[in-house]
């Protein structure tokens, strides 16, 4: 007769000395573990709750922020606590977003910053050189220099400008609108035209004009270097290839576009803020129709931004609040605001997309969290497992009734709720009369949603007839 | 550079006992035309897969293998082995496991073990209640209560235990101090505690079964099972839905949610003495008074095995970790190993008659000679069976019936005390609402198929609405006819009618004299409205005779 029992000596699992860690086995077998289904949705309830506790957007304000509202602010792409902001008074500011502190202030323009770009650092002779340009209503763009070392010693305000400014560049009209090249050294400015400038000559190089409207915005495309996208007050969005030097393509919309910003992983993508309350999605390799629509704001979106990441953006709006959007949703995860918080003019994510700064109305720039709830501490590796832990749950059940209610709610300003109920009012009126029209006229024809803001494009794009393409395919099989 | 993708090949082989109950058709999703939603269920899938094949994987790397017991030759039975030759047998650590503590004074005992099975209650009939940890030899708790005591439970941990008493339930904390008096808890006879749901489901003499919330103090749910005296009971771990067995035969399953059984078995002919359930919730094995023992499986409630002529009645039923059925019948106890597979020769049989290899022979017998076993229950992660009897308690090792890893997230029998308060907290935070017991556990954050069909659409439900508005708009004019309430039949009468009619006894004198007294109460009082009587009337005559009444 063959006995033999379970011998766990008790040796091996409780810890000889206290500073020992004691054994922790695991066995897998779900009959070990039951209600999985039900004790992982306590959980995922739990880290929602938790989710919501800890959220807490708002992060501080740049310094005493600046005196008049803030129209400009611009991101260092290479350096990731560097910030430029500009005010309607022709103030510029340079900012250490760690310690929220100014670096330096000039006085730049005689009335209203209107463009403000930070050169990237390869263009200097050293790598820590910093540049900085500016343009503005009174028909001058400026080029900065703002080293650290130049303004450690300078105490009045005065030397600072005259230690600062490197460079004026004089032009015909007022500028609306700057960006800076990626690599070469050479910018371009909106206004009564388009024009490109390089920072040796004190003349634009060439006007890309299309038309004869005022461009309101100009954007380097960051990856595919010499495309550039503008928009002009006729409510058109221009593509330009600098290699040809000539525009590619041109669509008008609705209603007038703010703002663009191209998709930092995608290229070939950009998103657009449009006065109609929506941000549009677009590829440009075909305009015909958006990618995605994005919508929630009560008022025209002023400004629009990638995450580094390229799968959100985040959307500063005239009725003074910042919403957060996935790029593959239409609706907005998430929503700040503040009482002092006034018409939101710019939004920009910062380099390692866990913050956001605003510059609005008020004149203060603020600092947001891009996830209300996380912090960027550093984690144990319990901590971090547990958070991540979190997320898939969160994710996993994000479609159950109580979840789903305590993660979407969010408090929303009275006026804001009000607009949205009247926004409603006025969407479904319009859309209950095209069905009554449809009723009688015979062939009105389905406009997507996707199409409705689009008035026209220069070059048309071939429909793609799925139908028949189906149908050849299918005749291809049979033979 | 992205991670190459992980392909799975081929299952594994032993991969069955992780996988899950599938939720998505594969069919039915590919024919969506979603892509999004393909994509997202085809990376599930794939996910699933990947974790039931890791899962699979780390069986190699369980540390230890479970017990068994083999014959040699072809003569040599296991049952016929004693308990002594085994305790010779085995290492001395499992020897020493093998408690035989011989309380004679008060018992017969009922015995519990904790979770994590190091600690052991006792409870007396007699009153004497203990609570030890056993391996060590330590005891944590004594109690005399001087009071019948019918059932102990440990709640969450072995810091706090429940006994049924005499009248109430009592729960106690570990140095035996009373804690609380469960008020709403009168006349139990059967304690259950389920662990995940910080309930204390309690049954006994009343018909009546009652949760409390342990970690809130509430009472969730009261509900009359309206089947007389509870004769057994038992929680099913799986979905921590409670079996009762009732004295005619049906075995109800409840849920606190539902105030009707989830479903009724009829098992027995007589009373169910007890009821098992082995811890997959699949198979579950009854007991009767009728000499009957039957193993169901409860997933399609369907009979497995059906044994109906013990030699007496089954008194005590239980299953192990790993499937192995012990029955007590008085002071027999006989175990057996794959009695909850299907087919003939999966049947618990006693002989082999005749060397027949394809019965089912016990796999075990012991004998408790001139005592009685009141309960039995296997310890966990333990090849051992706890026997409480008349003469104290007694562990019989039984190789091969415990689970042998256990997992230390779950249930670590080896857990310091600051793991025990950790994983008390922690499993406070993932304490399950009571109303989510329900037959399958995995229905929550799954898709109801059915609810499309069985719903009312909102046309139909304006149509039931409008049809009630316009047939009490219609019928404005027709005044309502009120029912008369008030019955002819009272409470006094119903109960002379039950009785039987020639016997007269004293309580049934009572209630006519009650009658009378009620109808001339009545008679008085039509009187007064018509007018024959004033109100202060006092009939002399009846208050003077009224002493001799």
């Amino acid at each position: 007769m063959k006995i033999k029992t379970i011998k766990r000596s008790s040796d091996d699992y409780v810890p000889v000395k206290s500073t020992q860690e004691s054994q922790l086995p695991r066995n897998l077998n779900p009959e070990l573990h039951p209600f999985e289904r039900a004790r992982e949705y306590t959980k995922a309830l739990n880290a929602t709750k938790l989710e919501r506790m800890f959220a807490q957007p708002f992060v501080g304000q740049f310094g005493h922020g600046h005196r008049d509202g803030v129209y400009m602010i611009a991101k260092n792409y290479n350096n990731l606590n560097k910030l430029a902001t500009a005010s309607g008074d022709g103030i510029v500011k340079y900012w250490n977003m760690s310690t929220r502190q100014e670096y330096v202030s000039f006085k730049a323009h005689y009335g209203l910053v209107t463009g403000l770009c930070v050169t990237p650092e390869t263009l200097g002779k050293n790598k820590n050189e910093n540049f900085m340009l500016s343009c503005g209503d009174d028909k001058t763009i400026k080029l900065w220099s703002v080293n650290n070392d130049d303004f450690s010693n300078v105490k009045s305000d005065d030397e600072i400008n005259t230690h600062g400014l490197i460079k004026t560049f004089d032009g015909e009209h007022a500028f609306q609108g700057l960006d800076h090249h990626r690599s070469k050294p050479t910018f371009v400015t909106g206004g009564a035209q388009i024009q490109l400038w390089t920072s040796e000559r004190t003349k634009p190089l060439s006007n890309l004009s299309w038309g004869a409207d005022n461009v309101t915005t100009v954007k380097f495309n960051q990856n595919e270097t010499d495309i550039l996208a503008s928009t002009g007050s006729d409510n058109s969005i221009v593509l330009y290839d600098l290699r040809t030097n000539s525009p590619t393509q041109k669509i008008v919309q609705k209603m007038r576009t703010n703002a663009i910003c191209w998709n930092p992983m995608e290229a070939f993508n950009f998103v657009v803020a449009n006065e109609d309350h929506n941000a549009y999605y677009y590829d440009m390799r075909n305009m015909s129709s958006a990618l995605n629509v994005f919508k929630d704001h009560v008022a025209a979106v002023m400004d629009v931004d990638f995450s580094p990441t390229g799968d959100e953006i985040v959307t500063g709006s005239y009725d003074k609040t910042i919403r957060i959007y996935k790029t593959n949703q239409g609706h907005s995860r998430e929503i700040y605001h503040t009482k002092r918080m006034q018409h939101v003019f710019q939004v920009k994510y910062s380099m390692d997309s866990k913050y956001i700064m605003s510059g609005s109305d008020d004149g203060n720039v603020r600092m947001w969290r891009s996830k209300a709830w996380e912090r960027s501490n550093v984690k144990s590796t319990r901590e971090r497992n547990k958070l991540e832990y979190d997320e898939k749950l969160k994710e996993r059940f994000r479609h159950m009734p109580e979840i789903r209610r305590i993660s979407k709610h969010r408090h929303v300003p009275i006026v804001i709720k009000k607009a949205q109920e009247i926004k409603n009012i006025e969407l479904s009126s319009i859309r209950r009369r095209e069905m009554n029209e449809r009723r009688t006229v015979k062939d009105k024809p389905f406009v997507a949603q996707r199409k409705q803001q689009i008035v026209g494009t220069v070059f048309k794009y071939d429909e793609k007839k799925r139908r028949e393409q189906h149908d050849n395919e299918d005749d291809q099989d049979s033979n | 550079m992205a991670p190459p993708e992980k392909r799975i090949r081929k299952p594994r082989e032993n991969q069955e006992k992780y996988e899950r109950p599938s939720q998505n058709n594969v069919k039915e999703y590919k024919k969506s035309r979603d892509k999004k939603l393909k994509a997202n269920l085809k990376r599930m899938d794939r996910q699933y897969a990947q974790t039931v094949s890791d899962a699979a994987a780390t069986d190699y790397l369980l540390p230890e293998s479970s017990g068994y017991m083999e014959t040699e030759e072809e003569m040599e039975k296991t049952f016929r082995v004693k308990q002594h030759e085994i305790v010779k047998d085995v290492d001395i650590s499992t020897a020493n496991k093998a408690l035989d503590l011989k309380l004679n004074e008060f018992g017969p005992y009922y015995i519990n073990y904790s979770r994590t099975g190091t600690h052991l209650l006792m409870s007396g009939r007699k009153g004497h209640v203990a609570s030890m940890d056993w391996r060590k030899g330590e005891l944590r708790a004594e109690l005399n209560l001087n009071e019948t005591c019918h059932a102990a439970t440990y709640l969450q941990n072995e810091q706090f235990f429940a006994v049924a008493q005499k009248r109430y339930t009592f729960i106690y904390d570990h140095e035996g101090v009373e804690l609380h008096r469960l008020k709403r808890h009168v006349d139990v006879r059967h304690l259950e505690y389920l662990p995940y749901h910080f309930l204390l489901a309690t049954a006994g003499e009343t018909g009546w079964l009652k949760y409390q919330d342990v970690s809130t103090g509430a009472l969730v749910t009261e509900t009359r099972t309206k089947l007389g005296p509870t004769t057994a009971m038992t929680q099913n771990p799986w979905n921590a839905v409670m079996h009762l067995g009732h004295s005619n035969g049906t075995v109800t399953l409840w849920s606190p949610s539902m105030p009707d059984p989830l479903a009724r078995i009829l098992s027995a002919r007589g009373p169910i003495n007890s009821i098992a359930i082995d811890r997959s919730g699949y198979y579950m094995a009854t007991t009767g008074k009728d000499k009957s023992l039957k193993i169901w499986d409860i997933r399609n409630f369907q009979e497995l095995h059906s044994i109906e002529n013990l030699p007496t009645p089954g008194t005590n039923v239980s299953i192990s970790d790993t499937g192995v059925l012990a029955v007590a019948r008085g002071p027999h106890l006989t175990l057996w190993k794959d009695a909850l597979k299907r087919g003939k020769a999966a049947k618990p049989c006693f002989g082999s008659m005749g060397g027949n290899p394809n019965r089912n022979t016990p796999y075990m017998t012991h004998l408790f000679a001139g005592n009685k076993i009141n309960n039995m229950t296997f310890v966990p992660f333990e090849d051992l069976l706890g026997v409480g009897h008349e003469g104290g308690m007694t562990n019989l090792i039984i190789p091969g019936a415990g689970e042998a890893n256990y997992d230390a997230l779950e249930i670590n029998p080896y857990e310091t005390a600051k793991q025990r308060q950790e994983q008390e907290v922690r499993s406070l935070l993932d304490k399950l609402p009571a109303n989510t017991i329900t037959l399958d556990p995995n229905t929550l954050g799954a898709v109801d198929k059915t609810a499309s069909n069985t719903r009312l659409s909102a046309k139909d439900l304006a149509n039931v609405t409008i049809g009630t508005e316009k047939i009490k708009k219609e019928n404005m004019d027709i005044p309502s006819v009120k029912v008369d309430v008030k019955g002819k039949n009272s409470g006094l009468r119903s109960f002379l009618r039950k009785k039987t009619q020639n016997v007269v006894d004293e309580r049934k004198v009572r209630v006519q004299k009650q009658l009378e007294k009620e109808k001339a109460l009545r008679l008085r009082k039509t009187k007064i409205h018509n007018n024959e009587l004033s109100e202060d009337h006092k009939d002399l005559v009846d208050e003077a005779l009224g002493r001799f009444s």
